[in-house]
């Protein structure tokens, strides 16, 4: 097992033919990910990467059968792309973009109240490098080979610096069943508490490494979540010790702007929760080691 | 991106919200003009700079003649307003709001910001107006009125009724008052805004509802789609090196230290800067380049760290994915045959293709230190600050 997506899950990739999602989509295919077409609305019936192409996502569910996708379209229209997904039962949608109004957010949010919990697409991302379970499946754009089949799950909001945990990892033998970008934005798909609800049930996750950030009650929500409800060990580092008051760090939901919200903060009040803290973001692997060996 | 509070009143007015008559102007003469224009017998100049907490500053002051106003005017234009938002450098003061003076009666607090818990608009509201909110919640948080609007149906009248009635606004003025904090939401709503702050909301001795000072900030993902909000952007108000680097899509944020930094992703540059702090040293920038870290890219970051004269030692920090090192490697030789660095860098390279590209890098004529992992990199550019 693994969370979210393995080796069968069927993928069709939104804005398929446009240059990202080509160069992507290949990539994936490549790492072995059963991608089994996509979307580019005007282009149906024609075929890319010897793949067919639809001009909806409903006609592409129908016609491959189809649970995941992946959005390469520009932030104006991703919000009607993930709500398209949504309705089509499309039931793990990633959003890779940067850039979608924080209003358009929470527009696709209200919109998938509509659905019941079984029902409902798992939205993860924007803003993020998405979803793999090595050696099943990629549903995103990282680099496949650093991730190690294994046992640890990860969730991040950044790309490049899960890409350091999921190395560490590796040069410590330690492999991951997933690791899942939640994104950097500050209302997104799924929290960390969503995922990690995920990874308690996942039997074939024994330990959870969270790497979060300055800004939004996320962690700290998730960090109670784990007290409460977790067996499993939960790992966490938080980036920006050194992040001033108010600023906007690169990421759009990287801002400190109530209590709780800086990393000296957020930190104190996971370690209230009884999440392990990896003290800095070079001793991430040794931190889920020492907490793999207890 | 924040914008000032003469535009942000104008913008509230389309939307209902009574604010006091008055006029921007650029010069002491225009300032006379306008006062005498507005008539009235008292005035108030305030400095437009983008920061709250102007009036303790010294940027707001009240006239009681039309030369007094001029005389303002003549002081504030040109000078640097340093307020305890604005960091030591202060923000340059190019033009200054004349503006009727309001006969206040009752001074109020209203803001509407995001909840991320909720992922809703939260308003906040307060009958202590004049302070700022974190002040309210230390001094008098029993006075503070929170209302959850669900964005799907935006902000109901019964809701505005109620926060208006929990402000012990009086029966008469309750209507008038609703429409006040609708017109509030409206435009947070319909112009993509991710504050809007009204303080103080004033009942004026004319029993007039008026939005005496306000401050409003905006989606930056959303400016594409609101030409109206993104032509107010005033870059004077914002840090010259960090508009060089908006306008080349580039992440920056300026600090104190003197450790430059290049790091592609925005954890990243967040954890090398925990790292740099952690081995005794202090970032003078954060900076990503973005996850590609394309060649050009590179060049952009380097020119830009080039300019900062407090940075000492540079610290480049790049994980290659799908951008393989030896691709990142080039652009890095590449930027520093174009620009010349005279402080020490200290590069460490990671991920796809590692070997290659600090092969790359050893085999260039650059000087540089390399370093492995995060930590060894901090290390090292901190031991390169004693040289």
């Amino acid at each position: 097992m693994s969370v979210l997506i393995d080796k069968k899950t069927k993928i069709i990739i939104q804005g398929f033919t446009g240059k990202m999602g080509s160069f992507h989509a290949d990539e994936m295919i490549k790492y072995g990910s059963n991608v089994v077409g996509g979307v580019t609305p005007g282009k149906g019936g024609t075929k890319h990467l010897n793949l067919p192409v639809f001009n909806t996502v409903k006609e592409a569910v129908k016609s491959t059968g189809a649970t995941a996708s992946i959005l390469f379209v520009p932030p104006a229209f991703a919000a009607d792309s993930a709500m398209e997904a949504a309705d089509a039962g499309i039931k793990t949608c990633v959003a890779i973009v940067d850039g979608i109004p924080s209003h358009d957010m929470i527009k696709i949010k209200r919109y998938m109240r509509r659905y019941s919990k079984t029902d409902k697409m798992t939205l993860i991302g924007p803003n993020c490098a998405g979803v793999i379970s090595p050696g099943k499946s990629m549903l995103g754009i990282m680099p496949g080979h650093i991730y190690k089949e294994g046992k640890v799950g990860i969730i991040g909001r950044s790309g490049t610096l899960g890409y350091e945990a999921a190395q560490q990892l590796k040069n410590l033998n330690i492999g991951v069943s997933t690791s899942v970008g939640i994104g950097g934005d500050p209302i997104n798909g799924s929290s960390f508490k969503d995922i990690l609800e995920k990874f308690e049930e996942d039997n074939e996750t024994d330990a959870v490494l969270m790497i979060g950030e300055i800004g939004g009650p996320q962690e700290v929500a998730a960090g109670k979540f784990a007290k409460e409800n977790m067996k499993k060990p939960v790992i966490a580092y938080i980036a920006g010790l050194t992040a001033p008051k108010g600023r906007v760090m690169g990421h759009a939901g990287a801002i400190v702007s109530a209590y709780g919200e800086s990393a000296v903060e957020k930190v104190e009040l996971l370690k209230e929760c009884g999440v392990i803290i990896s003290k800095n973001p070079s001793v991430m692997g040794e931190t889920v080691k020492s907490a793999l060996n207890k | 991106m924040d914008i000032h509070e003469y535009q942000a009143k104008k913008i509230l007015s389309g939307f209902g919200v009574t604010i006091p008559r008055g006029g921007i102007v650029y010069s002491p003469e225009n300032a006379e003009n306008k006062a005498r224009e507005l008539g009235g017998s008292k005035w108030v100049v305030k400095a437009q700079v983008h920061s709250g907490a102007r009036g303790k500053a010294g940027g707001i002051v009240v006239c009681n003649t039309v030369l007094e106003v001029a005389q303002a005017a003549d002081k504030l234009l040109g000078k640097k307003l340093i307020t305890n938002q604005t960091g030591p450098e202060g923000k340059i003061i190019n033009r200054v709001y004349i503006e009727e003076a309001t006969d206040i009666k009752k001074e109020l607090y209203l803001g509407l910001v995001f909840d991320r818990s909720s992922e809703s608009i939260m308003v906040v509201a307060s009958t202590e107006g004049g302070m700022s909110v974190e002040e309210i919640s230390k001094k008098k948080p029993e006075t503070i009125i929170r209302s959850k609007i669900e964005v799907a149906v935006g902000m109901q009248k019964f809701q505005a009724r109620e926060i208006a009635f929990g402000l012990k606004i009086e029966p008469k003025l309750i209507a008038r008052a609703a429409d006040t904090i609708i017109g509030c939401y409206r435009a947070f709503s319909e112009l993509d805004a991710t504050m809007v702050e009204v303080n103080p909301l004033v009942i004026s001795n004319q029993e007039q509802i008026l939005a005496l000072d306000c401050k409003m900030s905006f989606d930056n993902n959303a400016l594409f789609r609101r030409n109206q909000v993104s032509e107010l952007r005033d870059k004077s108000q914002e840090n010259p090196n960090e508009v060089y680097a908006s306008d080349r899509g580039l992440n920056y944020v300026s600090l104190e230290g003197n450790i430059g930094n290049i790091i592609n992703g925005a954890g990243l540059a967040m954890a090398s800067m925990d790292m740099i702090k952690l081995a005794g040293g202090e970032p003078a920038n954060f900076l990503d380049v973005g996850g590609g870290a394309t060649p050009e890219k590179i060049v952009k970051a380097f020119k830009l760290i080039s300019m900062d004269e407090k940075v000492k030692v540079i610290l480049v920090n790049i994980f290659a994915g799908i951008n393989r090192c030896d691709w990142v490697a080039e652009g890095i030789v590449q930027a520093l045959q174009k620009i010349e660095i005279k402080v020490p860098i200290v590069i460490r390279l990671a991920g796809t293709n590692v070997d290659k590209g600090n092969k790359i890098l050893k085999e260039s004529k650059i000087n540089y230190i390399e370093a492995n992992t995060l930590e060894d990199a901090a290390n090292k550019a901190v031991k390169a600050l004693g040289k």
